[in-house]
């Protein structure tokens, strides 16, 4: 069945990213004197927090869906779409994480440290012994190879994997059985590129904000809430086409298997959050407790908000086989757990960044909801592509009859 | 009348499937099914309630989360507050951190130990048990469908057989006891 884009799902979408504009533009002209201070910067990390927690959704979206063609899950076929509708977003959220990029390396704004060039030179009063160490790795060149070569990767595989489920829909029989066999392959290499640069565009873009530290368990700690957000969003999305009748032959089995992976990440970001901290905690060397220090001292109660929000209230709501079947009380846990994973971003982001002139206010409601409604829009007009059902898949059947 | 109860041997899920759909729709309870694997949508058919052994589960995890802390509390705070690495001792939420990797442990401990052990005794199937399995092929490749006729007061034994014959039935045998 087609989906169409419903005009008034459209004007909704676009009315929230209109709202969350305004609301944003409104933040900047009533920021003061004293949040005029810091405005560039505020506004580039907050373009670095939902530029990167979108790209990580529709990131997670990709990895899940090469994840399903590596092992050859049947029961996700009925959905293949909703990722695939996701995933729609990745060129757009690259060009956001390459713009902030790229302001940094032209020195628009500060939020990578170590990008200024004076920490290098030893004549300047500003050298730095330690960075000098890295210069290695952390260097202008080797961070743009880098950083293309990710997004090349990713926005390219998206491009085929979107391009061969649509071929498989006008196939049957043997060539079928070939191009499945071949996304199987596709998926698994897939993961191979992924696990390695999910790591390192995490060390990248989000720890070499604080480049004097380092975590061995950053780059899955950062890739476990990019998973959690995507398996959010899916079932979400899905709830939402069935509300509205498509999809009639995903049936409660399927919505409770998408409930149990919001439930499993869930644990996996909660077990990663917790192992990081409590090993900085234990071993408490000065330059590794920098980073909960900075965090513990002008973030306190939001440290507490994220972890509270992203452990205790999946674990507690959505433990119950009831809860998970149970739509209207996914949707609610799943946008409050939502808020929770933009929260972490926020709490990786704001604090290497901006210190203690940090804000939790219109400018960064505003352009949450900016990305939110073009996340939205963008993710739902893909849909509408093509059948939401997928027409020819070797597991189709398996899946029409998924049941737990 | 002695009661009599009434195994029908299937060969295929499917169709055994189908066979307990129609003798439930005419009313008749079937007591239970042997297979050598679960048979996916077969419990609502027979009107199998659901495992409570999800809430035990939950309950000795619970158990163990408690009885970890209280341990804690007893043996590194209380009795003999322990310097390890000059971690803050006097206090149990002082040092929780610490004690979260065993708290986990122990509750993953308790939940799958007690799961485990609760679902052998009820099901009966403890070490040295004696098996309860009425046909030894339900082990192998047959499913076996039993129905009593003590379940069944609105039909009578031949009734049942005879409804289980229309069906694409492998062996049906009978048995008093």
């Amino acid at each position: 069945m087609e989906f169409t884009f419903s005009k008034r799902a459209r004007t909704l979408s676009m009315a929230l990213a209109v709202i969350g504009l305004l609301l944003f533009v409104l933040g900047y002209f009533t920021a003061g004197e004293h949040g005029a201070e810091h405005l560039g910067q505020r506004l580039w990390a907050n373009l670095l927090v939902c530029g990167f927690f979108f790209f990580g959704i529709s990131l997670g979206a990709l990895f899940f869906y090469a994840l399903q063609y590596a092992t050859e899950t049947a029961w996700t076929v009925m959905v293949k779409r909703v990722y695939e509708g996701m995933f729609a977003w990745l060129p757009i959220g690259s060009a956001i994480i390459l713009l902030v990029l790229l302001g940094g390396s032209l020195h628009w704004h500060h939020l990578y440290h170590w990008m200024d060039a004076s920490l290098y030179d030893p004549a300047s009063p500003n050298y730095d012994v330690i960075m000098d160490g890295k210069r290695a790795f952390l260097n202008q060149p080797f961070f743009w190879i880098r950083s293309i070569a990710f997004i090349f990767t990713f926005v390219f595989a998206a491009h085929w994997f979107r391009k061969e489920s649509l071929r498989m829909d006008k196939e049957s029989g043997e060539t079928l059985v070939k191009s499945h066999l071949k996304n199987y392959r596709r998926g698994a290499l897939f993961l191979v590129f992924f696990a390695v640069f999910s790591s390192v565009l995490a060390w990248d873009w989000l720890m070499a904000i604080d480049a004097h530290w380092f975590s061995t368990l950053f780059g899955w700690y950062v890739f476990s809430g990019m998973w959690v957000s995507a398996m959010i969003t899916a079932v979400i999305v899905a709830l939402y086409l069935k509300s509205k009748g498509y999809l009639p032959q995903v049936n409660n089995s399927h919505i409770h298997d998408m409930g149990k992976w919001v439930f499993a990440v869930s644990f996996l970001w909660s077990y990663l959050f917790f192992s990081q901290f409590m090993l900085i905690w234990y071993a408490n060397i000065p330059e590794e407790v920098t980073w909960i220090q900075t965090r513990w001292e002008h973030y306190q109660v939001l440290f507490w908000v994220t972890f509270f929000i992203n452990f205790a209230i999946p674990m507690v709501m959505l433990i119950s086989r009831d809860a998970k079947r149970n739509p209207r009380f996914l949707i609610g846990v799943g946008t409050v757990i939502f808020i929770g994973h933009w929260l972490d971003v926020f709490m990786i982001v704001m604090p290497g960044t901006m210190a203690d002139h940090w804000h939790l206010g219109l400018v960064e409601v505003g352009m949450f909801l900016a990305f939110l409604g073009a996340f939205v829009y963008v993710t739902l007009n893909r849909l509408t592509k093509a059948p939401l059902t997928p027409v020819q898949h070797p597991y189709l059947e398996e899946s029409i009859h998924h049941s737990i | 009348m002695a009661n009599k109860v009434i195994y029908a041997v299937y060969d295929d899920p499917e169709v055994l499937k189908g066979a307990a759909r129609k003798l439930v729709t005419s009313g008749v309870k079937v007591k239970d099914v042997y297979s050598p694997f679960p048979v996916h949508g077969l419990d609502p058919i027979i009107g199998i309630t659901r495992t409570r052994l999800g809430i035990a589960s939950f309950m000795f995890g619970i158990t163990g989360t408690s009885l970890a802390l209280l341990g804690f509390w007893y043996f590194m705070i209380s009795d003999w507050p322990m310097n390890i690495g000059g971690k803050p001792n006097w206090t149990l939420y002082h040092n929780l951190p610490a004690f979260v990797p065993v708290m986990f442990e122990f509750t993953v401990f308790c939940a799958a130990h007690g799961m485990a052990i609760t679902y052998l005794i009820r099901n009966k199937t403890l070490p040295g048990m004696p098996a309860r399995n009425p046909d030894p092929r339900s082990t192998d490749d047959k499913f076996v469908m039993e129905v009593r006729t003590e379940d069944n007061h609105g039909h009578s034994a031949e009734q049942i057989t005879g409804m289980l014959r229309e069906t694409p039935v492998f062996e049906i045998n009978e048995r008093e006891y």
